[in-house]
Parts: structure tokens; C-alpha cells; sequence
């Protein structure tokens, strides 16, 4: 059963040229990145990857969660709006089933998404010479890219059971990025800027970077993996805060699995 | 009730009240539909008619009363798995738009468990074979409705909802879409119908529910319906030519004639007075050529009970 609900929103994403246009996007990115991240670089100790891992992180934090916002802010209300949800639930299907079958299906979308453009790169760049060196940490930034993504496909879904118009979940969707990806950022280290360390304590800013998914996101790709986090240059930072890869990607499941149960609710009790 | 009678019940609803934001769509409804029944919902629009099929469909909850469907109250998680035998037409059905004809279908077939020939052959029988390779995004009123009309029928359900089922289909489409419906009522399925009108299923209804502003103020058989209504019956009367008058004035002076010329004359009597007033007419002798009954139109009887109760 939820496979045929996630199969009709692959087939969606195919026949929209959604997954094709991701693929392409990320791809390219990617390619662009490692040509480029390798030329400053010169004779540093970092190895290609690593560098392209850091840079390509850094515009993933921004672009992974559009993608998914874009894909998911409509998964409920269009549906909603346009009457389908309602011959839709007069079948054997379950609404935890309808919430969790589009998940998958959206999920599957971005997996391919990432897997083809960030993995098709690295064979491009294979072709181009460079080492495989510090795959590991490329691997793990595709896998915390599907995480990331997850969480905001989770969000999206939350903001399109709660709205009444699509036109009000588009606009959400836009607002919620901006919180997530540059706001929230903004106003943290501001207030550590004028707070000059004075009630701020390492403790509670760590707390605070923890909270936001795309940190965590952001913590757990350049600190990792040692190559990586040498040439980022916060080598150590992360684990003497006491932010071990399991703890964040602990904090990014509960981000992806707090706005689904609470999608659910919502969803279970909503007549149409 | 007997047992058999209480097993037989497909329908239930007990004193169901729905109420949106101070808007009450349904008061105080009562009835119990059972199995092989073909009700028709019939009503103005904004009667409560798809309202109604909503509560019975579980997509809502009433806001006070008892829904129960199959046994089940339709807006438990236990019902999903009764979805399988029961199939809905929406009013102005809508489709995902990107897809084909046929792969909507197929979706929800998978849904249903229903097979790809079952598939080919509803598409066929709804006469959609052709187009079944085109996106909905093209189809007409008229496809759409036969396509959400596949679909309901999709895994051969015990139980129907039709919501306006023949809006937008042509003449012979719509004599095709009844024949569907015999063939299914004959194998046993019951089905709940809503129409403005009461011309179109008069036929098939085992019988009607007529709503007003979300109560329901007549339930029948239509000649339960005629009963409860005491519509007056017409009365065509030919004479001989020049004698209408005259014969008209031998039936006597209590006699309600709506119409006379040369040679015939109309006359309206209650039903319980019809009997009488026709041996009345017979005994009159050769005078008399010709005598039509004509009982009280369905428009007739359906603009009574809703104008019933209104000053």
C-alpha cells in the first residue's frame, strides 16, 4: 500500500522534471565546486574531496532544504484544495498511511536526486584525474544531504496540513526556509556578538546549534571526518563541545520525526 | 427487529447532528438502510445531501449521534479495511490532472487490489478505451464523470455512493450508467444515490429521502411518498360533443372541475375520493366516452414536500 502512494509521487517527480532538474542542479554544483575548490588550494594537505565536502556542504545547507520544501509544501493542501484527499480516503488506505507513503515517495525523489548528482559528479571527477581520497566523508555528506532533506520534506508536510491555501503554503514554505537556513544564524551570532560572551556560555551556544537542523547538519559534515575538519579549520571543535555524529544525527531523526507525528495528528483529526 | 432484519442492516444513523462553525448542515437524522436497497438522497442544493454521504463515508464525524456502516463506525481506523466493498462517486469528481486516464485508474486499483483486465474492461465499459492514453488534464466534464465513475465501481462494491451521478452525461450514457447500476443492484449491492430530481432514479429507488436544509422531511417509497403527500388525482373526462357541461353538472355540485370546454372536462379529487367519484362517473352511462387517471406528477410531489411547513 505505501508503496503504490510513493510510487505515484516518483512518477510525479519523473514526469515533472523534478528529479531530472535536481539531478542536474546538484550535479553541476558539485562539479563546479571541486574545480574550483582545488585551485586555491594548491599544496595543501587536504585532499580534493575533502575540500569539495566542505564547500559543497556549506551551499547543500542552503539548496537541500529548497528542493524539499518545494517538493513538499503542496503534498497535502493541493490535494486538500483540489478534492482528490477526499476519494482518496474513501479507499483502504489509512491517513498514516497517506502521510507516510508520500514520505517515502518524496524521500526516494531526493535520494535519487542526491545519489545522481552528487555521486555522478564524483565520477566525473574520477574521469578528471582526482583521488578518491576522503570518500568516506563524501559518502557521509550525501546520506546527512537525505537527512536534511528528509527534515524539510517533514516540515513542509507539517506547514501544508496546517494552512488552508496553497498560495498561504507557498509563501510559508519560503518563510520557513529563510527561519531555518539564514534568520536563525543571523540572530545567533548576533546576539553572541553583542553579548560578548557575558550570559552566552559555551554550554548554552552549543545547545542553540544543536537546536537548528541546519547546523547540526553543517557540525556533523565538517567535523566528521579529520581531513575534513583540518581543512575547515576547527579541528577538535566539535567533539570538545561534546557534539559526537551520533548525538547530531539523533537531533536531525527527532527534527524529521517530531513534524511527521504531529502531521499525523493534525491530519487524523481534519474532516474534508 | 428481528435478528435477520438487524444482521440485514447495511446503515445505520441515530439521531445525527452535524454542525460547522454554528452552521448546522444536518438535524435529527434517523434511518437505516439495509442490504440491496437502492436509496436516492433527493433535495435542493445545500440540503445536506453530500454532507450526509460524507458522515456515511467517515471522512467526517457527526457532531452529535451514531454513524455506523458495515457494522463499523466509518471514521474508526477499524474501518479502513471495509473501504474494499464500497465504492464513491464525488460530486464534480476531481483527478490527479498529470496522469492518464488509465493510469488513475490503475492507481487506484492497486489501492483496491483490483487487477490491471479489471482495469481495461471498466475503461471500456465507461467508454473511455480510447482516451485512456491521454492525460485527465484533457478529458471533458462528461469523461471525467465516466472515468470517477470507473473508479467506484472498481472491485465490484456491496456498497455504492453516488454522488449527482449523471451530471454532464449525454442521454445514452446516462441509460448506460443505470444499466451498471441494475446489473450491480442485481448482484446484491447497495447503493445510496443523491439527485436534484426525483424523474431520473424514479425507477430503481427503493426508496427516498427527501431533505430540506438538513432535515428530512418525507421517506418513502414513492407510493409511500403519494400517501403521505395527499396529493390531489386529475381526472380527464370525454364526452360527447356539446355535453360537458351537462354531465359536469350531473356529478354534482362538490366536485372540483378545473377545466371544461365542448367535450371534456379535467377535475381533481383526493385519492381516498377517487374510487367513488370514477363509479359515480361510470353510472352516468353512454354520455361518457373516455376516462383518463392521471396521479400526481413527481415535480408536483416533490415541490409539496418542500414547500411543506413553510407560511
Amino acid at each position: 500500500m505505501l508503496w503504490v502512494l510513493a510510487q505515484k509521487e516518483l512518477r510525479d517527480g519523473l514526469r515533472n522534471r523534478w528529479i531530472g532538474a535536481a539531478i542536474v542542479l546538484l550535479g553541476t554544483l558539485a562539479i563546479a565546486l571541486s574545480l574550483l575548490g582545488s585551485a586555491p588550494t594548491g599544496s595543501v594537505r587536504a585532499s580534493d574531496l575533502d575540500i569539495t565536502v566542505i564547500s559543497l556542504s556549506s551551499l547543500s545547507v542552503y539548496l537541500i532544504p529548497l528542493i524539499a520544501l518545494m517538493l513538499s509544501f503542496d503534498a497535502l493542501v493541493g490535494e486538500f484544495e483540489r478534492g482528490t484527499m477526499m476519494l482518496l480516503l474513501t479507499y483502504p488506505v489509512s491517513r498514516w498511511q497517506v502521510i507516510m507513503g508520500k514520505f517515502s515517495g518524496h524521500v526516494l525523489i531526493l535520494f535519487i536526486a542526491i545519489f545522481a548528482g552528487y555521486g555522478g559528479a564524483i565520477l566525473i571527477m574520477l574521469m578528471l584525474g582526482s583521488s578518491l581520497e576522503g570518500w568516506q566523508a563524501y559518502l557521509a555528506m550525501m546520506f546527512s544531504s537525505l537527512l536534511l532533506g528528509a527534515i524539510f520534506i517533514a516540515l513542509g508536510y507539517l506547514l501544508s496540513v496546517l494552512v488552508k491555501e496553497r498560495a498561504t503554503a507557498a509563501g510559508s514554505a519560503i518563510g520557513l526556509w529563510l527561519v531555518f537556513v539564514v534568520l536563525y544564524d543571523l540572530v545567533l551570532f548576533g546576539a553572541l556578538l553583542l553579548d560578548e560572551g557575558q550570559k552566552i556560555g559555551q554550554q548554552l551556544f552549543t545547545t542553540l546549534m544543536l537546536i537548528s537542523p541546519t547546523d547540526s547538519y553543517r557540525i556533523f559534515n565538517l567535523s566528521l571526518f579529520d581531513g575534513v575538519s583540518d581543512a575547515a579549520g576547527i579541528a577538535g571543535i566539535a567533539s570538545e563541545a561534546g557534539m559526537s555524529s551520533s548525538l547530531l544525527t539523533g537531533v536531525m531523526l527527532l527534527w524529521v520525526i517530531v513534524p511527521l507525528v504531529v502531521t499525523l495528528f493534525v491530519f487524523q483529526r481534519r474532516e474534508l | 427487529m428481528s435478528k435477520s432484519d438487524a444482521e440485514n442492516k447495511v446503515i445505520s444513523l441515530q439521531d445525527v447532528n452535524k454542525t460547522y462553525a454554528n452552521e448546522t448542515v444536518l438535524r435529527d437524522i434517523n434511518f437505516n438502510v439495509h442490504s440491496g436497497e437502492c436509496i436516492v438522497l433527493v433535495g435542493h442544493n445545500g440540503a445536506g445531501k453530500t454532507s450526509l454521504m460524507k458522515l456515511m463515508l467517515g471522512l467526517t464525524r457527526p457532531t452529535s449521534g451514531l454513524v455506523e456502516v458495515l457494522g463499523q463506525n466509518p471514521a474508526f481506523s477499524a474501518a479502513v479495511a471495509q473501504r474494499l466493498a464500497l465504492g464513491y462517486l464525488p460530486e464534480s469528481v476531481a483527478f490527479y490532472e498529470a496522469m492518464t486516464g488509465r493510469e488513475v485508474l490503475m492507481f487506484y486499483a492497486q489501492l483496491k487490489g483490483s487487477s490491471a483486465n479489471e482495469c481495461e474492461k471498466l475503461l471500456e465499459l465507461v467508454g473511455l478505451g480510447d482516451a485512456a492514453m491521454r492525460r485527465v488534464a484533457t478529458y471533458s466534464k462528461g469523461m471525467r464523470q465516466r472515468l470517477g465513475l470507473a473508479q467506484a465501481m472498481l472491485g465490484n462494491p456491496q456498497l455504492l455512493f453516488l454522488d449527482e451521478p449523471t451530471t454532464g452525461l449525454d442521454p445514452i450514457l446516462r441509460q448506460h450508467f443505470y444499466e451498471l447500476i441494475d446489473k450491480l443492484q442485481k448482484d446484491g449491492a447497495t447503493s445510496i444515490i443523491s439527485s436534484h430530481s426525483l424523474h431520473e432514479v424514479e425507477a430503481r429507488a427503493s426508496r427516498f429521502v427527501i431533505l430540506k436544509s438538513g432535515v428530512i422531511v418525507a421517506m418513502g417509497s414513492l407510493d409511500e411518498l403519494y400517501q403521505q403527500a395527499t396529493l390531489p388525482v386529475h381526472l380527464k373526462i370525454s364526452v360527447a360533443e356539446g355535453q360537458a357541461s351537462r354531465v359536469a353538472e350531473r356529478l354534482g355540485s362538490d366536485i372540483n372541475i378545473m377545466h371544461i370546454n365542448n367535450e371534456s372536462f379535467h377535475l381533481s379529487c383526493l385519492s381516498k375520493e377517487k374510487m367513488p367519484l370514477i363509479r359515480h362517473i361510470s353510472s352516468l352511462g353512454e354520455d361518457v366516452i373516455d376516462m383518463q387517471i392521471m396521479p400526481p406528477r413527481l415535480d408536483e410531489l416533490y415541490t409539496h414536500f418542500m414547500q411543506e411547513g413553510e407560511v
